[in-house]
């Protein structure tokens, strides 16, 4: 199975991953073979058969809406790249 | 006392005879003497480690103390420490270190045990032999006598390879696809998945959200129920934590087995086996058979679509949980981002390693329009049908054997060039945890000096079971007890 | 050419929990930046969600206030994109198992008809996060407390086809989520978002034209004038035999303009997915019917039962019922003033002009329920003339006096309705005008008779010193004059 070029450059953007043009052909090696693999699944007979998305099945346990959080802003903005005034920093957003 | 389990150190400290800042320095000399050579620590948390050491002495003083109580151990590096540093192997997460436990850490802390520090990893738990490693690839103590350097299969195994080299007599892992069964039996160790739901995954670093579980790694069964006690139990902040009372694992270590009906998958025996790989299992099965259980051939026939469906839906969950990585509120962060675009791509780009990003573009292609039914919802349905493969064959017999992995330890290097040739490592792993049953790796022997496993499935919850199946064993064998030289 | 408008709107609402929609977070609103926001709602790494129980029974009590089915298997999905405010680079929601399955709402017209918008679904979902566009020195600072409050994302069928029905259904969907009590209604804090989707299609045609969405619309003024502009703009380009394109729009109020969003959503594949670090969430009927049992009377419910309980026309009944406490304020009144139909005229004529003009709110209004109520029974039992009750209304509204008996007191209207001493007057006023009772008895014109009845009430009134109850006069003036 290969995976073409303009399909790894399409989803590396949807993955915000920055690819430089030499990493490219390995990719479309690698990426290729996994998707080999993952090709076997097409000879698999899946009709009438429910997807499973979990293992246990179970049902969400609901939370019951009291608060429980305190503000913990100094502890968290300690360990962040970049902030001011209680806010996180990224490079300007155009709307 | 390196050599001793968490078994005998617990009744050594309650005893008297040391106390545990002795035994807490003994080992934290030990990693700083060893561990050059294995390279199975991320983070040594040596000042906190003697804290925590007086601190348990002090509340056996108080005759405060529990079974754990100032034992030594160490968590693999995918398990948030407040206020040490939590890396998860990766340049992504190198300066993070998190205001919050994970609750398996919580849970240690309130049993009293002595943390040494964080072991090494594949990168983001995606890997079978630590060399994803951003902090430099583990070696496994087995094998360096002849020179050679291997690995200790992945993604536990720095918790795997300190184990073997009695850098820490414990360890915590976590295992998605086999990282705790393969490198326990590429190590010589015993570890143990659990039930999906049975431990906490809140504060456990995600990889593949329905196929991560917390386990445990030691060198015993016995050491492993122990560590078990602690781990297992309802999580309220986790929505898939299993409400469900836990056991004392240890109390039905010494059940008989006779009676125990074991099925041997056909699938795991095929022609595709190696004839060494397969004597070792079949002597262990043996051992089973002479202690009173029984032996026959069960079927999974879904097995061998389990690696397909999993290198599928293990990136695709994976590339949602690894987006939260983008250099805003935590983490790394390229320099200099000149937009928006910038900040996340280069991040990004910079930050992670090449499996991690193979599998964040595999997931995401997995995922996309056009893709979703032929991948994802395909493999969700095979899923399905490799649950029910499990769920028949319980009907039938009480546990499934089989090998844990294709050989024993391969040289660092030896299957790095291909990324397929390192995921069918996993063959005889993976449908475990596509299904969620629990499994273990018990030391079952050694080929050509290095060692192999025997892995044991069981039915859903039944971890006591497996513990008491695998300390059985090791009643009767020793290869639990071989030193690497 | 003649085209026909289908507008389908997309409401996000802000459920007024205590705390956030997966974490125990508070949903306060006024915080101090990132004081609101925990490791769960920052996406720190190993961090989980756990659904709040009340967002569900709000969800709920919409689902039952919109006739709509409720979903008793909802599924959680991620769906996926980059954004600084979304910190996991997904965002929690439902796709195909949403909380709320089809239903619909009966929207009043102006002109008196009904129009029925259907509900298409409307499901559960994690807000995002604030940008705050002040520039820090060339970046942009974020805000993560609002990530993570709870929203149901309301989606309608194109049913609707002007602006003014797209109005009167958002008006309507705002007055039923604020007075269930799921949402304080606050569109200034942004409670409520409004995305207008709009496409024209030819007159009578059955295939639908290519839309538009304008998102983020936070007043009903400015989705008018956005819902004017947009197809104007179609307008033009269909009729120079151009094509719409698919896209989003960002709508400018204070400069009547729109402009096309910069391509966040260009080769946007968002694949969503079921969320795996969440269980199906299974809703029972002991569930729903507790739900239910916590909904006030609905707009529709009270509607027909003012028409009932009150005798009120279609039109009065809508106007009085439409907002919870706008019903409350006449009800009030009413209970206060026997006389319903004059309560509602009075709630409806001189109370709401004077909110209109001072720009109040009924919760603001000087003037209480009972004191009007009080106005209204003294007008009912003759007590005060038509004009007398407009000096006590002033007054009360300037708060010139406790009640309304006080100040027709102070102010000395009380009106006489004493027919004898009535008649007596009349008696008194026609003898001394005998020219103009002879000219009415003789005009055969009825309407010259009523005119010429009005030249009788001026020197009435004056012999009454203004306390003569005009409407006996007019009756005693008539019985006397047609002999």
């Amino acid at each position: 199975m290969t995976i073409s070029r303009e399909d790894i450059e399409k989803v590396a953007v949807l993955a915000r991953i920055r690819l430089d043009e030499e990493q490219i052909p390995e990719l479309e090696n690698d990426l290729g073979n996994i998707l080999s693999l993952v090709d076997q699944l097409s000879a698999a007979d899946t009709d009438n058969v429910e997807p499973l998305a979990h293992p246990l099945d179970a049902v969400q346990r609901l939370r019951a809406d009291e608060v429980t959080e305190t503000n913990q802003r100094e502890a968290f903005q300690a360990i962040a790249p970049a902030t001011e005034d209680g806010l996180y920093l990224v490079p300007r957003v155009i709307e | 006392m390196h050599n001793k389990s968490v078994a005998e150190l617990s009744r050594e400290l309650e005893s008297g005879k040391i106390s545990s800042v002795e035994l807490t320095r003994e080992f934290l000399d030990r990693i700083k003497a060893e561990d050059r050579q294995y390279n199975s620590f991320i983070t040594v948390t040596e000042d906190h480690a003697m804290a925590d050491a007086k601190a348990a002495d002090e509340q056996r003083a108080a005759g405060k103390a529990g079974v754990w109580t100032g034992v030594p151990f160490a968590h693999k590096d995918i398990f948030c420490t407040n206020g040490v540093a939590t890396t998860a192997g990766s340049k992504m997460l190198a300066n993070f270190v998190p205001p919050y436990d994970a609750t398996v850490t919580a849970n240690f802390r309130a049993a009293g045990a002595v943390c040494l520090g964080k072991t090494n990893m594949d990168e983001f738990a995606m890997g079978s032999s630590n060399e994803s490693s951003f902090f430099g690839p583990v070696t496994n103590p087995w094998g360096l006598s002849n020179g050679e350097k291997r690995v200790p299969g992945g993604s536990s195994g720095g918790s795997a390879a300190a184990i073997a080299a009695r850098l820490v007599p414990a360890a915590t892992a976590t295992d998605t696809g086999g990282s705790i069964r393969q490198p326990a039996a590429l190590c010589g160790i015993t570890g143990l998945k659990p039930t999906y739901g049975r431990v906490s995954r809140y504060g456990m670093i995600a990889f593949a959200s329905s196929l991560d579980q917390g386990g445990t790694m030691a060198r015993t069964a016995e050491d492993n129920a122990l560590m078990l006690n602690v781990m297992a139990g309802f999580d309220p902040k986790d929505s898939t934590s299993a409400d469900r009372a836990v056991p004392d694992y240890t109390a039905t270590l010494n059940e008989p087995l006779k009676g125990l009906r074991i099925g041997l998958p056909k699938e795991y025996f095929s022609d595709q086996l190696s004839p060494t790989m397969e004597q070792q299992v079949r002597s262990a099965v043996k051992e089973y058979e002479k202690l009173g259980a029984t032996v026959k051939e069960v079927s999974l026939p879904h097995a061998k679509l389990a690696i397909a469906a999993y290198y599928v839906i293990a990136p695709a969950e994976a590339s949602a949980n690894l987006s939260r990585f983008d250099g805003v509120r935590y983490g790394y962060r390229c320099e200099n981002p000149q937009d928006l675009n910038d900040l996340y791509t280069r991040t990004r780009a910079e930050g992670f390693g090449g499996e991690v990003k193979r599998r964040i573009l595999v997931g995401t292609y997995a995922l996309s329009a056009g893709y979703f039914d032929a991948y994802y919802l395909k493999a969700q349905k095979v899923r399905r049908l490799i649950q029910q493969d499990f769920i028949n064959a319980f009907k039938e017999v009480d546990v499934l054997m089989s090998p844990v992995t294709p050989s024993p330890a391969f040289v660092q290097g030896e299957k790095t060039s291909d990324p397929v040739t390192m995921y069918l490592e996993d063959v005889f792993t993976i449908a475990v945890n596509l299904a969620g049953v629990p499994a273990m790796s018990v030391p079952a022997g050694f080929i050509d000096g290095l060692p192999v496993g025997l892995q044991i499935i069981g039915n859903y919850f039944e971890e006591a079971r497996l513990l008491n199946a695998a300390h059985q064993f090791q009643q009767v064998t020793d290869w639990h007890q071989k030193l690497p030289q | 050419m003649q085209w026909d408008i289908v507008i389908g709107l997309e409401i996000h609402v802000q459920l007024a929990t205590k705390t956030k929609i997966f974490s125990g977070s508070s949903t306060a609103f006024g915080a101090e930046p990132n004081t609101q926001a925990s490791a769960v709602d920052l996406a720190m790494p190993g961090t989980l969600p756990v659904p709040n129980e009340q967002a569900f029974r709000y969800a709920v009590m919409f689902g039952l206030a919109v006739n709509a089915e409720i979903g008793r298997r909802s599924v959680f999905d991620r769906k996926n994109y980059f954004y600084p405010d979304l910190p996991k680079g997904y965002q929690t929601t439902q796709l195909d198992h949403p909380i709320v399955g089809p239903g619909f709402v009966d929207v009043d017209l102006a002109d008196g008809n009904s129009k029925r918008v259907r509900i298409h679904h409307a499901h559960l979902e994690e807000d995002a996060g604030k940008s705050l566009h002040e520039d820090f020195h060339g970046m942009t600072g974020i805000d993560l407390n609002r990530a993570g409050t709870p929203l149901i994302e309301i989606v309608t069928e194109p049913d609707m086809n002007s602006a003014e029905e797209a109005v009167a259904f958002a008006k309507k969907l705002h007055s039923l989520v604020s007075s269930i009590g799921i949402c304080d209604g606050d569109m200034s804090q942004g409670s409520l978002r409004f995305d207008v989707n709009i496409s024209l299609k030819p007159k009578g045609s059955d295939e639908l034209g290519t839309r538009t969405e304008t998102k983020n619309l936070n007043s009903f003024r400015f989705m008018e004038q956005a819902i004017a502009h947009e197809v104007e703009r179609q307008m033009d380009i269909l009729e120079d035999g151009g094509r719409i394109i698919q896209e989003t729009r960002l709508y400018n109020g204070e400069r009547d303009e729109s402009r096309s969003m910069r391509s966040k959503e260009e080769a946007n594949d968002y694949r969503y997915f079921p969320c795996p670090d969440l269980l199906p969430v299974v809703i029972d009927d002991v569930f729903i019917e507790s739900a239910r049992d916590l909904l006030p009377e609905l707009p529709d419910e009270r509607k027909a039962r003012f028409k009932e309980q009150y005798g009120l026309n279609d039109y009065d009944a809508r106007l009085l019922s439409d907002d919870a406490r706008m019903a409350a304020f006449f009800e009030e009144t009413a209970g206060h003033g026997k006389d319903a139909k004059l309560a509602a005229n009075w709630v409806l004529g001189e109370f709401t002009a004077r909110l209109n003009a001072e720009d109040k709110t009924v919760t603001q209004a000087p003037v209480t329920g009972a004191q009007l109520g009080q106005l209204v029974a003294r007008i009912a039992d003759n007590t005060v003339s038509s004009s007398g009750a407009k000096k006590v209304f002033e007054a009360l509204w300037n708060r010139d006096g406790d009640n309304a008996d006080a100040i027709i007191e102070a102010q000395g209207l009380k009106q006489v309705s004493d027919t004898g001493a009535l008649e007596q007057m009349v008696d008194e006023v026609l003898a001394g005008m005998p020219d103009q009772v002879a000219q009415y008895q003789q005009e055969t014109d009825p309407k010259k008779q009523k005119k010429m009845l009005g030249g009788f009430m001026g020197p009435l009134m004056k012999a009454s010193k203004g306390q003569g109850n005009p409407k006996l006069f007019n009756e005693i003036l008539l019985k006397k004059l047609s002999g």
